[in-house]
């Protein structure tokens, strides 16, 4: 066990320092002088060498990208060029009802996937198996910022039940789960399409061995066979699968978030790249990576600690 | 995802697509091509996929108006027969848009997974064929690139370039390496130790011969459904760039961006976006199929099972 933490501890360091590259580098990628593009055509040549010196684009690359990952420990980021304020420190400010969005898509779809992917696995090759999977393969492939503009056009505008936009009223905790509504039923409906095939893939893999026969043989009922011997043994990879669409469930707030017009990381990420504030971009994109990369390992570590057939 | 959820999808091409290494090629072509007959996914994606291309094709003579032409006085018009699919707020007919739309998406998608597939197979069978340090370095950045959401890198990337054609080509492509280096490298691990590859080396062959001849082409199955599935997921990558505004530029008729113009009219005018929408499903729909059924066709010990975490 102890070597595997060490292994996965040292996965979640390298990843952090993979995102920190990844963020240096959007700044790198720009074309020409980042200073001028950052500031616009109308800024005046004093400013652009000011920002120049700020950021530091008169040194070497090395030192430029050491002096970046060494202030991204730290957490510093420098100033959004638009709120003047530490970038950090805004990313913070949108931090919660992401990850709000995300736990609650995530819930959605494991509500919705789990009971469905042990439907189709208990019902393998037969009807209702085939409308499961048929349903699952059509959401995989419907675009989510589709599907959250289909709800937002039903339940919004011709049934009028949700608000069509925002995160609601701060502090109101109805309002909140009201404005939530419709965004993470996008997002659950998504992910909940992709958690009913690896689930049924998870049964069916349990369903094979050789104590579901014994339990067959002994004469006990289907339903009992599914729900005891089966799920019980099926369970941590589900569980490992919903985890690591956490990632995926992230990458996805970036597109609810702009669909339903609510206030986020991911909406500020779009806003941050439209606008050319880079240093917000950078932020973003770390603090994005690095909670992806940490709801992984932490997944990893659960399932090793309830399976120890992981560990080795 | 992570490394262990990567390593979860081996299966997938663990024999090298064929069953027992007795049977003969004859034999296993043979029974992949009567599979192949009797998928019904893999033949019914693969019409959807017909139809998506021959529209691209023939856009030209399918798009009823100028896709780009505004007509302000014929702005948010309902579907009718002068405009199939109705019109957006500059007057522009929407078929039109959409039918032409299925150039760019179908061209980002070919070329990402070709330029994905190339590049990532060749890290991966290099990193599995020779091992040690290479490999070692290599799946620990193909691991760390996997962790993270495809349009998260996809975004970053274009944040730094500015959007165009070439870098929505260029960032998605970069996004989709690592998975094909992580299935790539599984599946010559298991071709390099089979008796083949082991007789040809005792034989004195070259690495480059043994390579080319021997475990390249053992590995294309898995490859194959890979970049099926991978176009889809390019697919739903590039129209979600297009809709956040940063993929290919406006006014370009591209299936995310026609979705984008109509959401401010998603009320009066739910056409634009509803139909454009449909046509990504469809083809999305369409390689998922595909993709699933040549699967079945190619590796049948995961008939109707498989499935890769996190994709």
């Amino acid at each position: 066990m102890k070597r595997f933490l060490l292994q996965r501890l040292s996965f979640l360091a390298l990843s952090v320092f993979g995102a920190f590259t990844i963020a240096f580098l959007v700044m790198r990628l720009i074309p020409g002088d980042p200073a001028q593009v950052m500031l616009g055509d109308y800024a005046t040549q004093e400013s652009i060498a000011r920002l120049r010196e700020t950021l530091g684009l008169e040194r070497p690359v090395w030192m430029q990208y050491a002096s970046f990952v060494g202030r991204a420990l730290r957490g510093d980021f420098g100033q959004s060029l638009v709120t003047q304020r530490p970038a950090f420190y805004e990313v913070f400010a949108v931090f919660a009802p992401t990850m709000q969005l995300a736990a609650a898509g995530a819930l959605v779809s494991m509500l919705l996937g789990i009971p469905a992917g042990i439907v189709a696995a208990a019902r393998r090759n037969r009807p209702l198996d085939y409308v499961t999977t048929t349903l699952a393969l059509g959401g995989m492939s419907m675009p989510v910022f589709w599907l959250g503009l289909l709800l937002l056009f039903l339940f919004s505008f011709t049934l009028g039940w949700t608000p069509t936009i925002g995160a609601g009223a701060e502090g109101g905790w109805l309002s909140t789960l009201h404005h939530i509504l419709l965004p993470a039923l996008a997002l659950g409906l998504s992910l909940g399409a992709m958690v009913t095939r690896m689930t049924r893939s998870a049964m069916l893999e349990v369903i094979r061995q050789d104590y579901i026969r014994t339990a067959r043989a002994k004469g006990l009922s289907e339903l009992l066979i599914i729900a005891k011997h089966a799920l019980r043994n099926a369970a941590l990879p589900i569980v490992t699968i919903v985890g690591i669409n956490f990632g995926i469930q992230l990458g996805g707030t970036i597109l609810v978030e702009t669909v339903f017009a609510r206030p986020g990381m991911g909406s500020l990420l779009i806003s941050s790249i439209y606008q050319r504030d880079y240093p917000q971009v950078q932020a973003l994109v770390v603090v994005f990576a690095t909670s992806i990369v940490l709801v992984n390992v932490l997944v990893d570590v659960l399932y090793a600690a309830f399976d120890p057939r992981v560990r080795a | 995802m992570t490394a262990r959820a990567a390593e979860r999808r081996v299966p997938l091409g663990a024999t090298g697509g064929r069953p027992t290494p007795t049977a003969s090629a004859l034999d296993w072509a043979a029974q992949v091509r009567a599979r192949l007959r009797r998928s019904v996914a893999a033949v019914l994606g693969g019409v959807v996929l017909a139809a998506v291309v021959s529209v691209a094709l023939l856009a030209p003579v399918l798009a009823t108006h100028d896709p780009i032409a505004n007509n302000l006085t014929d702005r948010l018009q309902p579907p009718s027969r002068a405009h199939l699919f109705g019109t957006d707020d500059f007057g522009r007919d929407v078929w039109s848009r959409v039918v032409w739309g299925a150039r760019v998406s179908l061209v980002v998608a070919l070329i990402v997974v070709g330029v994905a597939a190339v590049g990532g197979a060749s890290v991966g069978v290099l990193s599995g064929y020779f091992g040690g340090r290479l490999d070692l370095f290599t799946m620990r950045v193909v691991d760390m690139m996997l962790a993270f959401p495809a349009l998260l890198l996809a975004l970053a990337v274009m944040a730094g370039l500015g959007s165009s054609l070439l870098n929505v080509i260029l960032a998605v492509a970069v996004a989709f390496l690592p998975r094909f280096a992580r299935v790539q490298r599984a599946v010559t691990l298991t071709v390099r130790e089979r008796e083949f590859v082991l007789g040809a080396v005792a034989l004195g062959s070259t690495h480059r011969r043994v390579l080319t001849r021997h475990v390249i082409p053992n590995c294309l199955a898995p490859v194959l459904v890979m970049m099926t599935v991978s176009a889809a997921d390019a697919i739903l990558v590039e129209s979600s760039l297009s809709f956040l505004g940063l993929g290919v530029q406006p006014p370009a008729p591209t299936w995310g961006a026609v979705i984008s113009d109509g959401r401010s009219f998603l009320q009066n005018a739910p056409w634009i976006s509803g139909l454009s929408g449909a046509a990504i499903m469809i083809t999305v729909l369409g390689l998922n199929l595909l993709g699933d059924g040549l699967r079945d066709v190619l590796d049948p010990t995961l008939r109707g099972e498989g499935e890769e975490p996190g994709r």
